[in-house]
Protein backbone atom coordinates (compact mmCIF):
# COMPACT_ATOMS: atom_id res chain seq x y z
CA UNK A 1 0.00 0.00 0.00
CA UNK A 2 2.70 2.73 1.38
CA UNK A 3 4.88 1.49 -1.80
CA UNK A 4 2.04 1.86 -4.13
CA UNK A 5 1.19 5.43 -2.88
CA UNK A 6 5.15 6.07 -3.21
CA UNK A 7 4.94 4.98 -6.76
CA UNK A 8 1.66 6.60 -7.01
CA UNK A 9 2.48 10.32 -6.14
CA UNK A 10 5.02 11.68 -8.21
CA UNK A 11 3.63 9.85 -11.45
CA UNK A 12 0.27 11.58 -10.96
CA UNK A 13 2.40 14.94 -10.57
CA UNK A 14 4.63 14.22 -13.55
CA UNK A 15 1.04 13.59 -15.54
CA UNK A 16 -0.26 16.78 -13.88
CA UNK A 17 3.08 19.13 -14.82
CA UNK A 18 2.54 17.30 -18.33
CA UNK A 19 -1.05 17.89 -18.94
CA UNK A 20 -0.39 22.04 -17.55
CA UNK A 21 2.52 22.06 -20.32
CA UNK A 22 0.52 21.11 -23.26
CA UNK A 23 -1.88 23.43 -22.28
CA UNK A 24 0.66 26.41 -21.96
CA UNK A 25 2.31 25.40 -25.17
CA UNK A 26 -1.03 25.00 -26.93
CA UNK A 27 -2.43 28.22 -25.38
CA UNK A 28 1.35 30.01 -26.97
CA UNK A 29 0.37 28.41 -30.19
CA UNK A 30 -3.17 29.40 -30.55
CA UNK A 31 -2.38 33.05 -28.94
CA UNK A 32 -4.63 32.75 -25.54
CA UNK A 33 -1.70 32.25 -23.40
CA UNK A 34 1.75 34.54 -22.86
CA UNK A 35 4.30 33.50 -20.41
CA UNK A 36 5.19 36.98 -20.24
CA UNK A 37 1.94 38.61 -20.72
CA UNK A 38 0.76 41.22 -18.38
CA UNK A 39 -2.55 42.08 -18.11
CA UNK A 40 -3.56 45.51 -19.52
CA UNK A 41 -5.45 47.92 -17.66
CA UNK A 42 -7.42 49.02 -21.21
CA UNK A 43 -10.03 45.81 -20.70
CA UNK A 44 -13.47 46.44 -20.78
CA UNK A 45 -12.75 50.02 -21.28
CA UNK A 46 -12.96 53.03 -23.66
CA UNK A 47 -9.84 53.21 -25.41
CA UNK A 48 -7.28 55.97 -24.81
CA UNK A 49 -7.98 59.76 -26.03
CA UNK A 50 -4.72 60.89 -28.08
CA UNK A 51 -4.20 62.52 -31.60
CA UNK A 52 -2.06 61.87 -33.60
CA UNK A 53 -1.03 62.92 -37.22
CA UNK A 54 -2.97 60.05 -39.29
CA UNK A 55 -5.70 59.45 -36.85
CA UNK A 56 -7.26 60.00 -33.75
CA UNK A 57 -9.04 58.45 -30.90
CA UNK A 58 -12.28 60.19 -32.36
CA UNK A 59 -11.89 58.33 -35.34
CA UNK A 60 -11.60 54.30 -34.17
CA UNK A 61 -14.70 55.42 -32.13
CA UNK A 62 -16.68 56.69 -35.15
CA UNK A 63 -15.65 53.89 -37.40
CA UNK A 64 -18.99 52.13 -36.05
CA UNK A 65 -17.19 48.50 -36.94
CA UNK A 66 -14.66 46.96 -34.38
CA UNK A 67 -10.73 47.59 -35.24
CA UNK A 68 -7.35 46.04 -34.10
CA UNK A 69 -5.03 48.91 -33.30
CA UNK A 70 -1.28 47.47 -33.59
CA UNK A 71 1.52 48.93 -32.54
CA UNK A 72 4.57 48.49 -34.89
CA UNK A 73 8.03 49.44 -35.78
CA UNK A 74 10.29 49.35 -38.95
CA UNK A 75 12.93 48.67 -36.55
CA UNK A 76 11.20 45.69 -34.78
CA UNK A 77 12.36 42.34 -36.04
CA UNK A 78 9.22 40.72 -34.45
CA UNK A 79 7.11 43.05 -36.78
CA UNK A 80 8.97 41.35 -39.50
CA UNK A 81 7.71 38.06 -38.40
CA UNK A 82 4.64 39.23 -37.76
CA UNK A 83 3.90 41.31 -41.52
CA UNK A 84 2.42 38.02 -43.30
CA UNK A 85 -0.51 36.91 -40.43
CA UNK A 86 -1.51 40.97 -40.68
CA UNK A 87 -1.73 41.07 -44.38
CA UNK A 88 -3.85 37.76 -44.34
CA UNK A 89 -5.50 39.20 -41.59
CA UNK A 90 -6.58 42.45 -43.92
CA UNK A 91 -7.66 40.08 -46.61
CA UNK A 92 -10.01 37.90 -44.08
CA UNK A 93 -11.58 41.66 -43.95
CA UNK A 94 -10.21 42.34 -40.67
CA UNK A 95 -10.02 46.20 -40.25
CA UNK A 96 -6.65 46.95 -39.14
CA UNK A 97 -5.49 50.68 -38.20
CA UNK A 98 -1.64 50.59 -37.49
CA UNK A 99 0.55 53.15 -35.10
CA UNK A 100 4.16 53.55 -36.17
CA UNK A 101 6.16 53.35 -32.71
CA UNK A 102 9.33 55.70 -32.26
CA UNK A 103 9.65 55.50 -36.06
CA UNK A 104 10.69 57.57 -38.61
CA UNK A 105 7.84 58.22 -41.08
CA UNK A 106 10.39 57.30 -43.93
CA UNK A 107 11.24 54.49 -42.34
CA UNK A 108 8.24 53.35 -41.53
CA UNK A 109 7.37 54.28 -45.47
CA UNK A 110 9.79 51.58 -46.73
CA UNK A 111 8.44 49.00 -44.09
CA UNK A 112 5.53 48.78 -45.14
CA UNK A 113 6.37 49.36 -48.72
CA UNK A 114 8.86 45.87 -48.48
CA UNK A 115 6.56 43.51 -46.48
CA UNK A 116 3.44 44.95 -47.66
CA UNK A 117 0.51 47.21 -45.74
CA UNK A 118 -2.15 45.39 -44.12
CA UNK A 119 -3.65 49.02 -42.18
CA UNK A 120 -6.22 50.63 -43.98
CA UNK A 121 -5.13 53.71 -41.59
CA UNK A 122 -1.90 54.92 -40.06
CA UNK A 123 -0.46 56.89 -37.41
CA UNK A 124 3.11 58.30 -36.58
CA UNK A 125 3.83 58.45 -32.61
CA UNK A 126 7.69 59.34 -33.08
CA UNK A 127 8.26 60.36 -29.45
CA UNK A 128 6.03 57.16 -28.27
CA UNK A 129 4.10 58.92 -25.86
CA UNK A 130 0.53 57.90 -27.09
CA UNK A 131 1.77 54.40 -26.47
CA UNK A 132 2.75 54.53 -22.98
CA UNK A 133 -0.82 56.04 -22.42
CA UNK A 134 -2.25 52.46 -23.85
CA UNK A 135 0.32 50.75 -21.37
CA UNK A 136 2.13 49.30 -24.46
CA UNK A 137 5.46 47.40 -23.61
CA UNK A 138 7.11 46.66 -26.92
CA UNK A 139 6.24 46.45 -30.17
CA UNK A 140 4.19 44.39 -31.95
CA UNK A 141 1.29 45.25 -29.60
CA UNK A 142 -2.30 44.86 -30.81
CA UNK A 143 -5.39 45.79 -29.33
CA UNK A 144 -9.29 44.93 -30.34
CA UNK A 145 -11.19 47.89 -29.92
CA UNK A 146 -15.08 46.93 -30.60
CA UNK A 147 -17.66 49.01 -32.66
CA UNK A 148 -18.23 51.14 -29.44
CA UNK A 149 -14.55 51.74 -29.09
CA UNK A 150 -14.21 49.82 -25.74
CA UNK A 151 -10.71 47.89 -26.03
CA UNK A 152 -11.32 43.91 -25.97
CA UNK A 153 -8.43 42.25 -25.99
CA UNK A 154 -4.76 42.80 -25.99
CA UNK A 155 -1.87 40.70 -27.75
CA UNK A 156 1.87 41.41 -26.82
CA UNK A 157 4.21 40.06 -29.61
CA UNK A 158 3.58 39.27 -33.02
CA UNK A 159 -0.21 37.75 -33.31
CA UNK A 160 -0.68 34.21 -34.35
CA UNK A 161 -2.38 32.89 -37.52
CA UNK A 162 -4.63 31.71 -35.05
CA UNK A 163 -5.92 35.30 -33.91
CA UNK A 164 -8.69 35.09 -36.18
CA UNK A 165 -10.55 32.76 -34.71
CA UNK A 166 -10.14 34.69 -31.30
CA UNK A 167 -11.03 38.18 -32.73
CA UNK A 168 -14.14 36.25 -33.88
CA UNK A 169 -14.91 34.95 -30.57
CA UNK A 170 -14.11 37.87 -28.68
CA UNK A 171 -16.45 40.37 -31.08
CA UNK A 172 -19.19 37.69 -30.71
CA UNK A 173 -18.75 36.92 -27.17
CA UNK B 1 50.96 64.79 -8.03
CA UNK B 2 48.90 63.94 -5.08
CA UNK B 3 46.94 67.14 -5.03
CA UNK B 4 46.04 66.83 -8.80
CA UNK B 5 44.68 63.20 -7.73
CA UNK B 6 42.59 65.07 -5.15
CA UNK B 7 41.43 67.93 -7.62
CA UNK B 8 39.92 65.01 -9.79
CA UNK B 9 38.81 63.17 -7.00
CA UNK B 10 36.83 65.97 -5.64
CA UNK B 11 35.97 66.79 -9.30
CA UNK B 12 34.45 63.48 -9.85
CA UNK B 13 30.55 63.33 -10.26
CA UNK B 14 28.67 60.58 -8.38
CA UNK B 15 27.75 57.44 -10.38
CA UNK B 16 24.54 58.12 -11.87
CA UNK B 17 21.79 55.35 -12.07
CA UNK B 18 20.77 56.92 -15.39
CA UNK B 19 22.15 56.38 -18.71
CA UNK B 20 23.02 59.97 -19.38
CA UNK B 21 23.72 63.09 -16.77
CA UNK B 22 21.05 65.38 -18.67
CA UNK B 23 18.47 63.43 -17.58
CA UNK B 24 18.68 64.44 -13.95
CA UNK B 25 17.00 67.47 -12.47
CA UNK B 26 18.29 70.40 -11.64
CA UNK B 27 17.61 70.12 -8.12
CA UNK B 28 19.69 67.04 -6.41
CA UNK B 29 16.21 66.78 -3.83
CA UNK B 30 14.25 66.61 -6.64
CA UNK B 31 16.88 64.45 -8.54
CA UNK B 32 16.84 61.75 -5.11
CA UNK B 33 12.98 61.57 -5.62
CA UNK B 34 13.09 61.00 -8.83
CA UNK B 35 15.44 57.86 -8.30
CA UNK B 36 13.49 56.38 -4.86
CA UNK B 37 10.61 56.64 -7.33
CA UNK B 38 11.77 55.08 -10.30
CA UNK B 39 13.73 52.10 -8.34
CA UNK B 40 10.58 51.07 -7.47
CA UNK B 41 9.35 50.88 -10.71
CA UNK B 42 9.38 48.24 -13.12
CA UNK B 43 11.01 48.36 -16.56
CA UNK B 44 8.43 46.45 -18.64
CA UNK B 45 10.57 45.55 -21.07
CA UNK B 46 13.54 43.74 -19.40
CA UNK B 47 11.04 42.99 -16.22
CA UNK B 48 13.36 42.11 -13.72
CA UNK B 49 14.89 45.83 -13.73
CA UNK B 50 13.76 49.01 -12.39
CA UNK B 51 13.05 51.84 -14.65
CA UNK B 52 16.53 53.58 -12.89
CA UNK B 53 18.33 50.20 -13.52
CA UNK B 54 17.62 49.81 -17.07
CA UNK B 55 19.01 50.95 -20.48
CA UNK B 56 15.96 50.30 -22.55
CA UNK B 57 14.07 53.12 -24.84
CA UNK B 58 11.03 52.41 -22.46
CA UNK B 59 12.43 52.80 -19.40
CA UNK B 60 14.22 55.93 -20.13
CA UNK B 61 10.84 57.54 -21.46
CA UNK B 62 9.23 56.43 -17.86
CA UNK B 63 12.30 57.65 -16.26
CA UNK B 64 11.77 61.43 -17.87
CA UNK B 65 7.80 61.00 -17.05
CA UNK B 66 8.46 60.58 -13.30
CA UNK B 67 11.14 63.32 -13.71
CA UNK B 68 8.63 65.61 -15.25
CA UNK B 69 6.26 64.77 -12.65
CA UNK B 70 8.23 65.18 -9.36
CA UNK B 71 8.89 68.93 -10.91
CA UNK B 72 5.71 69.61 -11.14
CA UNK B 73 5.49 68.88 -7.34
CA UNK B 74 3.75 65.33 -7.61
CA UNK B 75 3.56 63.08 -4.89
CA UNK B 76 5.19 59.62 -4.61
CA UNK B 77 1.74 58.14 -4.60
CA UNK B 78 0.74 60.48 -7.51
CA UNK B 79 3.49 59.51 -9.67
CA UNK B 80 3.12 55.71 -9.36
CA UNK B 81 -0.48 55.93 -9.22
CA UNK B 82 0.24 57.04 -12.89
CA UNK B 83 2.17 54.60 -13.83
CA UNK B 84 0.04 51.66 -12.38
CA UNK B 85 -2.91 53.01 -14.29
CA UNK B 86 -1.29 52.37 -17.55
CA UNK B 87 0.62 49.35 -16.61
CA UNK B 88 -1.47 47.94 -13.52
CA UNK B 89 0.76 46.75 -10.55
CA UNK B 90 3.18 44.51 -12.48
CA UNK B 91 4.66 48.01 -12.59
CA UNK B 92 5.45 48.00 -9.22
CA UNK B 93 8.38 46.04 -7.93
CA UNK B 94 6.70 45.85 -5.05
CA UNK B 95 2.98 44.08 -5.10
CA UNK B 96 0.79 46.44 -2.80
CA UNK B 97 -0.72 44.63 0.37
CA UNK B 98 -4.40 43.79 -0.61
CA UNK B 99 -6.76 41.18 -0.25
CA UNK B 100 -5.85 39.75 -4.03
CA UNK B 101 -1.99 39.72 -2.54
CA UNK B 102 -2.67 38.34 0.54
CA UNK B 103 -1.15 35.23 -0.16
CA UNK B 104 1.44 35.96 -1.74
CA UNK B 105 2.64 38.38 1.15
CA UNK B 106 1.77 35.32 3.53
CA UNK B 107 3.39 32.73 1.59
CA UNK B 108 7.05 32.97 3.58
CA UNK B 109 5.13 32.67 7.25
CA UNK B 110 2.96 29.66 5.59
CA UNK B 111 6.08 27.97 4.67
CA UNK B 112 7.59 28.60 7.64
CA UNK B 113 4.30 27.54 9.93
CA UNK B 114 3.79 24.30 7.68
CA UNK B 115 7.93 23.54 8.66
CA UNK B 116 7.14 24.10 12.02
CA UNK B 117 3.97 21.64 12.04
CA UNK B 118 5.70 19.10 10.02
CA UNK B 119 8.54 18.80 12.68
CA UNK B 120 6.50 19.19 15.93
CA UNK B 121 4.13 16.30 14.68
CA UNK B 122 7.50 14.28 13.78
CA UNK B 123 9.16 14.68 17.16
CA UNK B 124 5.36 13.73 19.40
CA UNK B 125 5.27 11.14 17.50
CA UNK B 126 6.64 8.30 19.65
CA UNK B 127 8.87 5.70 18.21
CA UNK B 128 7.30 2.71 17.63
CA UNK B 129 8.71 -0.67 18.40
CA UNK B 130 9.10 -3.18 16.03
CA UNK B 131 6.62 -5.87 15.41
CA UNK B 132 8.16 -8.94 17.18
CA UNK B 133 8.86 -11.77 14.12
CA UNK B 134 5.93 -14.12 13.07
CA UNK B 135 7.05 -17.65 12.85
CA UNK B 136 7.66 -17.86 9.49
CA UNK B 137 10.35 -14.92 9.86
CA UNK B 138 11.77 -16.65 13.03
CA UNK B 139 12.42 -19.37 10.72
CA UNK B 140 13.55 -17.97 8.29
CA UNK B 141 16.36 -15.68 11.08
CA UNK B 142 17.78 -19.16 12.65
CA UNK B 143 18.26 -21.00 9.54
CA UNK B 144 19.96 -17.83 8.17
CA UNK B 145 22.00 -17.48 11.29
CA UNK B 146 23.09 -21.48 11.29
CA UNK B 147 24.28 -21.23 8.09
Amino acid sequence: MNRRLLLGIPLVAAGAAGVAFYAMLHGMETGTFDPRGTNSMLIDKPLPDFTLAGFTSADVRAAGHPVVINFFASWCVPCVDEAPTLMALAQAGVSLWGIAYKDKPAATDAFLARHGNPFTRLARDEPGTVAIDWGVTGVPESYLIDANGIVRWRFTGPLPLAATKILAEKLHA
Amino acid sequence: MIRLALLLLLLSGPAWAISDPSEALPDPKQEARAVEIGQQLRCLVCQNESIEDSGADLARDLRKIVRTQVAQGKSDQEVIAWLVARYGDFVRLRPPIRWDTALLWASPLVALLAGAAAFIAMRRRPPQAPAPLDAAEQKRLNRLLES
